[in-house]
């Protein structure tokens, strides 16, 4: 059994840690990317929609419709049809590097709905307080919605961190690595199951994790 | 300090219904003063207090605080005068994640305040609501009244001229209303802060307002000095909300047979009067008998107020004398009607 152990490890040991660098590279640079693009976008759906003080139906609707058309896309599909425009913005379409550009846009538009949700739990009061007290809008959208929104952000950064580590698995299919790329090559067609069933260990290992760690960062942010 | 001039709002709801919150409410409130504005829900208050300081746009008239019209000025200029009116919630509105220095830190950081007078500031404001202790206490820690004592500190700390009550002491039992309404009081007598409120509550008005403004239906049905509106309420709702304190609850058929033998009535005593034996002298200076159905004094601001019904039995002409002997007494007589309440 030991030896079984020490020799699995000394053939794929290497190939499953190249990938498990892989898959977390892809998804913090993506992940980065989304926030980046999402959180703004959360925002200024919450800011411009109806009854609220910056309403705007315009920006509202168009952004609402452009988020719900990528969401509709499935990651695969979204993969191959953004690969003209991959290349000419990242000037490849394979590797880690090309396939950031094809999960900021499954991610994003995923992170600006949860990002919606979560600012929507904030308190209207609170933010009827501080715009009382005569504080600029934008320091309320900081220091009062986003931060006391914090909690839910977390738990639902959590949720597309993990719905970003699946859609990783199929970055294989251009030549990104990944752990879900070496289950599919190694375990499903050069079928060597004891690589796949590591992989998905791994796996469950990984959202477990990454579950429990959004889940304790949550609890510690909420202060009731 | 503030006035209201003919305020309305209409409200569009839906399905573009018309819902008129305020029509042509005008008000004024004096500096130092501490005025209420008193009225059942759905009767447009909050809306009038949401008018001062523009969370809520009015659809026509204009609001002049400290001599400053609000409606025609800039973003900027309207930030610079909310700082100078202070704000209080019936849900408190802190932040959750923040901790009670931070939930007054924040803001007068937000409003340009130096870091080097931030910690002044708070610690003197805690210290003032009485809670010098609670610094990295969480809201959700803290219980009713302490939260609305962070609301009222973090209020102060921008050192307002006119402090906004929206329904402040609604969500809090009777012992902490009675602690916030002292200190309210505190802060309008130690810094002259000028004090709108709204409340439904009577005993509210009655402890430290100077003079109320009774609402229904979106209108100021009446208003004056408290002392004067509880002793001569004028509109129907109004003597609902002063009964309120005065339970009269006699049973019909009871009033109606005394009735038979003599006038019931109901004496308001104000201030000093309130402590006259106005009533043990009737029996001995008329052929009457004075027989108390109920009474009861209460405290109002600066004066005591009270209120008792007796009964006046005796032949019509020695009560007639009775009661123009009362009212010479500087003692208010009103009849008591049996189908009033």
């Amino acid at each position: 059994m030991n030896l079984n152990v020490i020799a699995f490890y000394d053939r794929w040991g290497g190939v499953l840690g190249e990938a498990t660098i892989e898959t977390f590279q892809m998804v913090f640079i993506s992940l980065l990317i989304s926030v980046l693009i999402g959180l703004p976008l959360g925002v200024l759906l919450v800011l411009s929609r109806p009854d609220k003080s910056m309403s705007n139906p315009y920006v509202y609707q168009s952004l609402n419709v452009v988020i719900n058309v990528l969401r509709s896309i499935p990651f695969i599909i979204l993969l191959f049809f953004l690969l003209p425009f991959t290349k000419f913005i990242v000037g490849t379409s394979i590797g880690v590097k090309g396939v950031i550009v094809p999960l900021v846009f499954y991610t994003a538009p995923y992170i600006a709905r949860l990002m919606e949700s979560a600012l929507l739990e904030v308190n209207k009061g609170v933010l009827e307080a501080y715009e009382a007290m005569g504080i600029k809008t934008k320091d309320i959208i900081w220091h009062v919605m986003v931060r006391e929104a914090k909690p839910s952000i977390i738990l639902g950064l959590t949720i597309a961190i993990i719905g970003l580590i699946g859609a990783t698995a199929m970055a294989g299919l251009v030549g990104a690595g990944g752990l879900g790329d070496v289950a599919y090559r190694f375990g499903h067609l050069r079928y060597e199951p004891e690589v796949m069933y590591v992989t998905i260990v791994l796996l469950i290992i990984l959202i477990q994790g990454i579950q429990s760690i959004g889940n304790r960062l949550a609890a510690k942010a909420k202060k009731d | 300090m503030i006035q209201l001039k003919e305020i309305s709002k209409t409200f569009y709801s839906k399905k573009n219904e018309e819902v008129t919150a305020l029509k042509g409410v005008s008000l004024e409130v004096k500096q130092g003063e501490i005025f209420g504005v008193i009225g059942y829900s759905g009767a447009g208050k909050s809306t009038l207090v949401r008018c001062v300081n523009l969370l809520e746009k009015p659809t026509s008239g204009d609001v002049v605080v400290n001599g400053a019209s609000l409606k025609n000025m800039s973003k900027n200029e309207l930030r610079k005068s909310r700082q100078n009116i202070g704000m209080i919630f019936q849900g408190f509105n802190l932040l959750k994640t923040a901790t009670v220095y931070e939930n007054i830190a924040i803001p007068l950081k937000l409003t340009g305040i130096s870091s080097k007078e931030i910690p002044t500031r708070v610690e003197k404001y805690l210290a003032i609501v009485g809670l010098e202790d609670k610094h990295h206490v969480y809201p959700g820690q803290l219980s009713g009244g302490q939260k609305q004592r962070v609301a009222i500190a973090r209020a102060l700390s921008h050192e307002p001229d006119v402090l906004l009550s929206d329904e402040a002491t609604s969500a809090l039992d009777p012992e902490t209303t009675h602690s916030i309404l002292d200190l309210l009081l505190k802060i309008n007598r130690e810094f002259g802060i000028t004090i709108l409120l709204i409340t439904h509550e009577m005993h509210v008005i009655q402890k430290i307002c100077d003079r109320v403004a009774v609402m229904e239906n979106g209108e100021v049905i009446e208003q004056g000095n408290v002392i004067d509106l509880y002793s001569s309420p004028k509109k129907r709702t109004t003597k609902k909300f002063v009964n309120s304190l005065f339970p009269n609850d006699l049973p019909k058929e009871i009033l109606e047979q005394l009735k038979k033998r003599g006038p019931i009535i109901s004496m308001t005593f104000v201030g000093t009067s309130a402590d006259k034996p106005a009533l043990s002298q009737l029996s001995k200076k008329f052929d009457v008998d004075a027989n108390i159905l109920s009474g009861n004094i209460v405290q109002l601001k600066d004066k005591p107020f009270g209120k008792l019904v007796a009964h006046i039995q005796g032949e019509t002409e020695e009560t007639d004398k009775a009661l123009h002997y009362l009212k010479e007494e500087g003692v208010q007589v009103d009849e008591v009607e049996i189908n009033e309440s």
